[in-house]
Order: structure tokens, then sequence, then C-alpha cells
């Protein structure tokens, strides 16, 4: 496990140098590391900084952009009465989140599982399929993908609604999960299942009531991975949702609240802190979950 | 880096499952034998557990069908002729003859060649920098790992409109910075149309690129960094070694696994790239900003030509595999350091 090789992280004492000289060393590292933390906040600092400025602020080339004079909701008052931020967008986005993750954990416990511990012909080659798949990138396959949700629409309403997402976000998520839960499962001991074994739990049971349990970091490490990518994602989103009441956040705000020549400058930016938000808040409190995701393996 | 190790010891699994089953490490064997010698002989064909087809089944099926099935229907459009929704010809090879000869899809290959090779490069220097930073600093430790991670998990789309903001004409902050803010006012730079000129649209696509996967990099890279042992350091201290020389001699030839996948991970998706540069500038201006997913956009959705759209998207898919087959090896070539 990731976070294991991180705790390990003890810098290399030498014993031969002076206090000043470790004081001096600290300072260095402190001191070219706040270029760094401003560098990856700046964005976001400019965005909550517009967010709460009046258009006439906005608007006022002689004051500065950097800061704001007073606060006002005004933006985010527009975001909840004249666009569809929170009750659509918002609620679709989530829904969509929700359901598509949660239909790819589970897909990829059950895939993860047989790769990490079954022997049966043909699952090495699964494996090097899982590999490959979750290397492709959305930007090939959102062209044939309208085509397979246009087929499908014939049987269930999925077109042009966000039902066509929760279907084909498990795309890039089964292939991820899979990758990612494998390792976690074959950290847990095979002596412990073939205990249950003997036992007489059958196979389902024992993943469900042993190797679950055991690997549940693994699996909260998966959904938070599996609903960030789902809340971020673009451009089948974009592509396959024409109807403004299924659009998913990003897309409503990308397409939507930029009209024209006319740019509601503090309208966008509060709906940049507020689609931001919720998952900046689920890595604030689960951050080391995100950090062993992050290096289990490269996210689209 | 779980997903090295699973890697290799997937590898491993491979090796040891060609040459007898019932001798694979991983596999429960406690296999009652209850079954009549008709499952025996499945059995023996197609290993000891056959469940675990049931397992694999429902990732199967999605797999094939919105993955591998939409791949080759791809491929399809891209041999074909006609609208969506339309039937379709085959027109062989004309898709892809009409963009070779196609001077903005010429231009779409040299962007993406700039802006991935550019940020891609940017990207892996400063990020082992923040790495053997982050290393080094021993207090603060979330706050510091916490919030250079942020560009990474924040949604892409809506931070680039906060870039989009301090890039624009007329609201530049970077602008007004360089015409009220001292010293920066004396050089007498700007104002300059950030996302207005060919090839400085470009350079803010690729520099924002670069500020979205830099956590990615560093992250990693610590995560290698912190698996070197420490022992080797303190051996090289005995002997005398400078800051330096560890670093060239020890800590880089021993990250150079990590470097690779870390590198061959980024680049392909910094070469699938589409939300930065459809938010900042939807490939303008004259199509200077173009990537294959913008441009392959462009023609299949906004222009309707499934077919040519299809083909630009396809044209990725060499580059991607070669980047594939070079990751796979590299995996399996991995240090024994438990990365």
């Amino acid at each position: 496990m990731a976070s294991s090789t991180v705790a390990v992280g003890v810098p290399v004492q030498v014993k031969t140098k002076t206090p000043t000289w470790r004081i001096r060393q600290s300072v260095v590292t402190y001191v070219s590391l706040i270029p760094y933390v401003a560098f990856a906040l700046f964005p976001l600092y400019i965005t909550l900084v517009t967010s709460v400025k009046t258009k006439q602020e906005i608007n006022n080339p002689n004051l500065s952009p950097f800061w704001a004079l007073g606060l006002t909701t005004e933006n985010y008052k527009y975001l909840a009465q004249y666009t569809h931020f929170f009750d659509h967008w918002m609620i679709n986005t989530l829904l969509v989140s929700v359901l598509a993750t949660g239909i790819s954990v589970v897909i990829g416990i059950l895939a993860a599982y047989a790769l990490a511990r079954l022997r049966f012909r043909g699952v090495e080659a699964f494996g090097v399929a899982v590999f490959v798949t979750y290397l492709v990138p959305t930007s090939l396959l959102f062209l044939p993908l309208i085509n397979v949700i246009n087929f499908l629409d014939k049987f269930l309403h999925i077109r042009d609604t966000y039902w066509s997402l929760v279907i084909t976000y498990p795309t890039f998520l089964i292939p991820f999960v899979t990758w990612l839960l494998m390792g976690y499962f074959r950290t847990v001991p095979v002596e412990v299942e073939e205990c249950a074994y003997l036992d007489g739990c059958g196979r389902l049971r024992t993943l469900l009531t042993i190797v679950l349990p055991m690997a549940l970091p693994g699996v909260i490490c998966a959904i938070l991975f599996g609903f960030t990518l789902c809340w971020n994602e673009f451009l089948y989103s974009l592509v396959f949702i024409q109807d403004e009441l299924h659009k998913t956040l990003s897309v409503g705000v990308v397409t939507e609240l930029i009209r024209g020549d006319i740019y509601f400058w503090g309208a966008l930016m509060a709906a940049c802190i507020m689609g931001s938000l919720p998952i900046i808040v689920l890595y604030a409190f689960f951050m080391d979950y995100y950090v062993s995701g992050l290096t289990a393996g490269a996210i689209k | 880096m779980a997903a090295l190790r699973n890697a290799q010891a997937y590898i491993g699994s491979i090796k040891g499952y060609g040459m007898a089953i019932s001798e694979a490490p991983n596999s429960i064997l406690l296999d009652v034998s209850t079954a009549e010698p008709i499952g025996r002989r499945w059995r023996r064909a197609l290993g000891p557990d056959l469940d675990g087809y049931g397992f694999v089944l429902p990732a199967v099926i999605i797999m094939t069908a919105l993955i591998v099935y939409p791949f080759f229907l791809a491929l399809w459009f891209s041999l074909s002729d006609g609208m969506i929704g339309e039937t379709r010809h085959w027109i062989g090879l004309k898709n892809f003859a009409y963009i070779l000869q196609d001077h903005i899809f010429l231009q779409t290959i040299r962007n993406t060649i700039i802006f991935a090779v550019s940020s891609v490069i940017l990207k892996s220097v400063f990020g082992l920098a923040l790495a053997l930073l982050l290393q080094r600093a021993t207090r603060w430790k979330r706050f510091f790992r916490g919030s250079v991670l942020i560009p990474f998990v924040a949604p892409t789309a809506l931070t680039t409109l906060g870039w989009w903001l301090i890039f624009d004409p007329t609201y530049s902050h970077i602008n007004w910075a360089l015409k009220h803010i001292w010293p920066l006012n004396l050089l007498g730079l700007g104002p300059y149309q950030w996302l207005g000129q060919e090839y400085l649209a470009l350079a803010v696509c690729a520099f924002v690129n670069f500020w979205r996967g830099l956590p990615f990099f560093a992250v990693t890279i610590f995560a290698g960094l912190v698996a070197i042992p420490a022992q080797i350091y303190e051996a090289a201290e005995t002997d005398g070694a400078s800051a330096w020389r560890k670093f060239w001699h020890i800590t880089l030839p021993l990250l150079r696994p990590v470097l690779a996948v870390v590198t061959l991970f980024s680049t392909i998706f910094t070469l699938g790239d589409f939300n930065i540069v459809y938010v900042l500038t939807r490939g303008g201006p004259m199509n200077s900003t173009h990537l294959f997913a913008t441009y392959s956009f462009t023609e299949g959705i906004l222009n309707h030509d499934i077919g040519l759209g299809a083909a630009i998207a396809l044209f990725l898919f060499p580059l991607l595999f070669v980047i594939v087959i070079l990751q796979l090896r590299m995996v399996r070539k991995e240090t024994s350091y438990g990365l």
C-alpha cells in the first residue's frame, strides 16, 4: 500500500551537521515551498476574490483585481435565482457521480478480486485489457459513444439526459477502480481467506465478509477517486447533453453562463467556487486516501 | 506505489500461470472435488477457479460494449462517409488522405507536440524539485502537501475559467500588474493579448496544463523518494559524498523507473487533453491551439462530419500505442526497492 511507504518518509538526519546549518536548511526549504503553494492556490484565490465583488468593482480598471474592497453575495444570489446551478446542475452532477461510482466500484471489486486471486484461463489477457482500456482517452471514444447512446435510447430513454452519463462514465471508472483495488486485494493474506473457506464460506461471502473489510482503505480510495473523476468530467457531458436542465456542473457553467461577449465574471467565478467546493471539502477530509490513490496509478 | 507493485506482481503471476496452474502462489487451492468428470476436464482446460468468469463478466460486458465496440465503431466511422444517423458508405482511407493535406490538421499535430513536450518537461523538472522540497519539509506536512495537490483534484473546467479571467485581454491580472504594480510597471511591458496571439495562446494553454499536472508529478515522485532506503544515503555520507553527488548518483538513478512511468502516464493524458484548450481558446486564434481532441470535437460535433472527427481522434492511437508498450516494459523493469 502506498500509504505505508509514505510513512517511511524520514529525512536523512546527519549527526555531524550543526544546529545553525539545520536551521538554515529548513529556512531555505520553507521559503522555496512558498512560491509553489502560492502558484497552486493563485487561480482559486483570484476566483474567490472576484466572486465576492460587485459588477462595478470588477469593471473598474483602476481598482486592483487582486483583492476586493467589500464583500457582496450578489453573485451567489444571481446563481441561485437566475440559473439552474443549484436546483439542477448540482443535483444532476451529484446523482450521476454517485450512481456511476456505485456501479463501477461494485463491478470493479468483483473484477479486481478475480484478477488478484482467481486462476482461470484468460485472466492474464483480461488484466492486460484492463490496463490498456484504462489508458484509452475519452477523446477517442466520445464520437462512437453517441451511436451507442442512440441505440440504447430505443429501449430506454437516455438520450440527452444525464442517464447517458450514468451509463458512459463507467468506461473510464471501471478500469481505474479495478486496477487500484487489485493492489489492495493482494495485500490481504491468502491464509485468512483459506480459513474462511474451511469454515464453509462461499467465494462471494469470503469476498464480502473477509476481504472487503481488510481492503477497506482501498475501497474508500476507489469511491473517492471515482466520485471526483465523475464530478470533474467534462467532455462526455458536453457532447451528450444539450438539454439545459440535464447538464452537469462544469458543462452548465461553461455553456450557459458565458453568453456572447458579455461575461458575467462575478457569477461565473461564484459558480467556479461553488462547483469546486464539494470536491475540495471532500479532499480536505480524506487527503491521505487521495494521495495513496494518486500514487497508485495515474488518473485521467 | 501500489500500481507499480501490482503490475510487477501481476506480471509475475502471468509467468507462474503458464508453468503450472496448481502451483500459482496466490490461488486458493481448497478445491473440493465433488465435480463430475466433465467438470474436471473443464477445470483442467480453463483453470481451477471457474467462478472467476462470473466475477469478471460484468466488467467484460461493459468494457466490450462501451470501450472495445466503440473503438471499432470509430475505426468504421473514419473509413466511411455520412452524417450522424445516416447510412454510412465505405470510402476507404479518404478521410485520412484529407486530413493529411489539411493545413489545420498539420498545425494541430505541431500544436500537440509543442503543448505536450513543453508542459511535460516543465512538470517533470518542477515536479522533481517540489517533491524534494516536500520531503525536506517536516513541519506542516499536511498543509504543504494538501495545498499543492488542489489543482489536481478541483474540477479542471472550472479552475481553467479562473485562469481564463487571469489571462483575459480586458481583465487580465497580469497586464494590470505590469501596469500598476511597482517595480513591474518600470519594465514598460504589456498589455499583452495573452489568448489572442498565436504562440502566446498555445504557451498559456501549456502553462495551465503544467499548473494542473504538477501535483501529480510531485506527489508520485515524492512517494518514490521516501521509498529509497535511508541506509544508502548514510553510507554515501560516511564516504563524504556532497549533497549534489548524492542527488546525482543515488536519488536520480533510483528514481528513474518512477520518473519514467509518471512521464509516460502524463504524456498520455496531456496528448488527449480537451478541457483546458476548450475553455481557454476553443482552438483559436487561427487554430493555433487546437489539439487532437478539440479539433476532433470541432469537425465531428460542430461541423457534423463524424468520419473526419473519428479519423482525427484515431490519429492519436498509434502514438498512444507506442507509449503504452513502452510503459508496460518500464513497469516490468522496475527496481526492487518496494515502490
